[in-house]
């Protein structure tokens, strides 16, 4: 059971988009030809193209900010500086390679130890949710970061839905694994497919969210199409991408990062400026477009009050 | 029979200004080794500017992305690791190709070298440490992938500033022992490359660079052995007379 209370970060109600302007927004997009969708949108719409050429904030978004008075990263940014190795290890490779990939139809399949397991059309996981727009800082295990206007719903709700038993003690993703249309995926780069975790109480936590899309529009396929995971007070990697899997296991899952260097990842990952990255301090950031690396990292990415309650009594130095 | 006249021709021009007994044909060629010398350095200076007009380029025209400081701090080490492997590729070439006017390259590819190092060195340091000299420290004594970068950096210093011809004369052979010092900055920096490629699970540029280190190394081991051994055995002898 979680009790929600009011934090900082929380949005307020008069920020949420209602469920039945986004649901008829998706309806409106399915059906309506181009210039009908753009004009029920009021030119924000749908393709990712226009924002991505405007490269213009969507109006709607204009004047937002962080709840800490942040400035949020223009749409190009967001969408053409990506760490998604399935489509390449440099930060253009997604938006560069990632035309082929399809993200509709999409099918996600829930395992392990729930009530009701199965194989979830992304469109029923989607029906019943509130959709919100969600500012977050991504701050990234790199020591850059962005504020992201996010779109989707709280992992909690799905998670609600499909009854975790008892020996749910953690959530285990995975990304889709289609070599042919995810170019690095023939490499060995990673170990395929991605996969990431999270202990069940930091799963449930109303901050972590299930993204579909950004500024408002559908995520492009190099932000993690069409589903994807964002838990704002870790590092950015573990926010999954394109998940087609998500089992409800005993045991801590092995993240790829940690599988791949358990050194320098580890499976927490929170972010915390007083626990360096063996190659670099995690105690300043880049906080992107600026040049310089001299903002400072905030306990838990500035989500401390929400979320330290989480980790009460760990050694965070040990548990990396 | 061809064989032999171009190796002579080779060695006349390399050793020209010793005053070995020149005559019309070979005067010729001399002037012919100058031009490939001029055309070959001219070559360098547009190869190596090449990268660098790039990326100042890209900084005020914006193709470098939302993120223009990795970019450059990449291209910049990268550029670097590539014209110390392209120096120390000059005396294999020397050798292979019997043409000694390749000598005359090398210089001007390690100063670009360093100049890239430099740079590389001055985008951190400006960028990321933000002109703080405790974090820049800080960085440099807890950090092995730093300090290594930063020792190949300070090692290559003194390389850059004995270059001139008057340095040369001065030093002497502790001239070409100092300059010995390129093999360590060369691997430093390649552990450097690798350590931080290794963060981002993606390591084959730092392998290949790693490799061709250790072809061009291992190249020149044959005549460190046979000198040494020359060495072992001048001073067996001196001990004998």
């Amino acid at each position: 059971m979680i009790i929600r209370s009011k934090k900082a970060s929380d949005i307020s109600s008069s920020e949420i988009t209602p469920p039945e302007i986004y649901l008829g927004r998706r309806r409106f997009i399915r059906d309506a030809g181009l210039g009908l969708a753009t004009l029920a949108l009021g030119g924000t719409a749908l393709p990712n193209e226009i924002t991505a050429q405007s490269q213009e904030i969507p109006p709607r978004f204009r004047n937002l900010k962080s709840e800490l008075g942040e400035e949020l990263n223009s749409y190009r940014d967001i969408t053409t500086y990506n760490n998604f190795y399935e489509f390449g290890t440099d930060k253009r490779d997604p938006s560069r390679n990632s035309g082929e990939f399809e993200p509709q139809p999409w099918t996600v399949s829930i395992e392990g130890h729930v009530n009701k397991p199965g194989n979830y059309e992304l469109d029923d996981i989607l029906a019943p949710v509130t959709m919100e727009d969600r500012i977050y800082r991504l701050r990234c295990v790199e020591a850059w970061s962005m504020v992201i206007p996010w779109y989707g719903f709280p992992l909690a709700e799905l998670i609600k839905r499909v009854e975790p038993t008892g020996n749910a003690k953690f959530v285990r993703f995975e990304t889709v694994y289609r070599p042919e249309q995810m170019p690095y995926q023939k490499t060995g780069v990673l170990p395929w497919p991605y996969v990431e975790g999270l202990r069940m109480d930091e799963a449930m936590h109303p901050l972590t969210t299930l993204v579909t899309g950004v500024y408002g529009t559908e995520l492009p396929n190099q932000n993690g199409a069409p589903l994807r995971l964002i838990i704002p007070w870790k590092y950015g990697f573990k926010g999954i991408k394109s998940i087609v899997k998500i089992e409800f296991v005993e045991e801590m899952p092995t993240n790829t990062w940690k599988m791949a260097n358990s050194f320098e990842y580890g499976f927490y990952s929170n972010v915390n400026p007083e626990v360096s990255h063996p190659r670099w301090s995690q105690a300043r950031e880049r906080r992107l477009p600026s040049l310089f690396k001299s903002h400072e990292t905030l306990m838990f990415n500035g989500y401390a009050e929400e979320v330290s309650h989480l980790y009460a009594g760990m050694d965070l130095h040990r548990w990396k | 029979m061809a064989m032999q006249r171009k190796s002579l021709t080779f060695t006349q021009a390399w050793t020209f200004t010793a005053g070995s007994k020149l005559h019309s044909s070979i005067g010729s060629n001399i002037v012919i080794q100058k031009h490939q010398i001029l055309v070959c350095k001219i070559g360098i200076w547009i190869a190596a500017l090449s990268p660098g007009s790039w990326l100042v380029a890209g900084l005020f025209l914006g193709w470098l992305g939302p993120n223009p400081v990795e970019t450059l701090t990449h291209i910049t080490g990268m550029t670097t690791l590539v014209l110390l492997l392209v120096t120390l590729s000059i005396t294999p070439l020397r050798r292979i190709t019997g043409w000694n006017g390749a000598i005359r390259l090398r210089r001007p590819l390690g100063l670009f070298a360093f100049f890239y190092a430099l740079v590389h060195f001055n985008i951190w340091f400006v960028f990321d440490q933000v002109f703080n000299w405790r974090w820049m420290v800080e960085d440099i004594m807890e950090r092995p992938y730093i300090t290594v970068g930063f020792s190949a950096f300070v090692i290559l210093i003194p390389l850059a500033l004995t270059s001139t011809k008057g340095w040369m004369r001065r030093l002497g052979v502790r001239w070409t022992k100092l300059h010995r010092g390129i093999y360590f900055a060369a691997t430093l920096g390649v552990v450097h490359f690798y350590w931080l490629a290794q963060s981002k699970a993606d390591v084959r540029l730092p392998l290949l660079l790693g490799l061709c280190l250790s072809l061009l190394l291992l190249y020149r081991v044959p005549g460190w052995l046979e000198r040494r051994q020359r060495m072992i055995a001048r001073s067996q002898g001196s001990n004998i007379r």
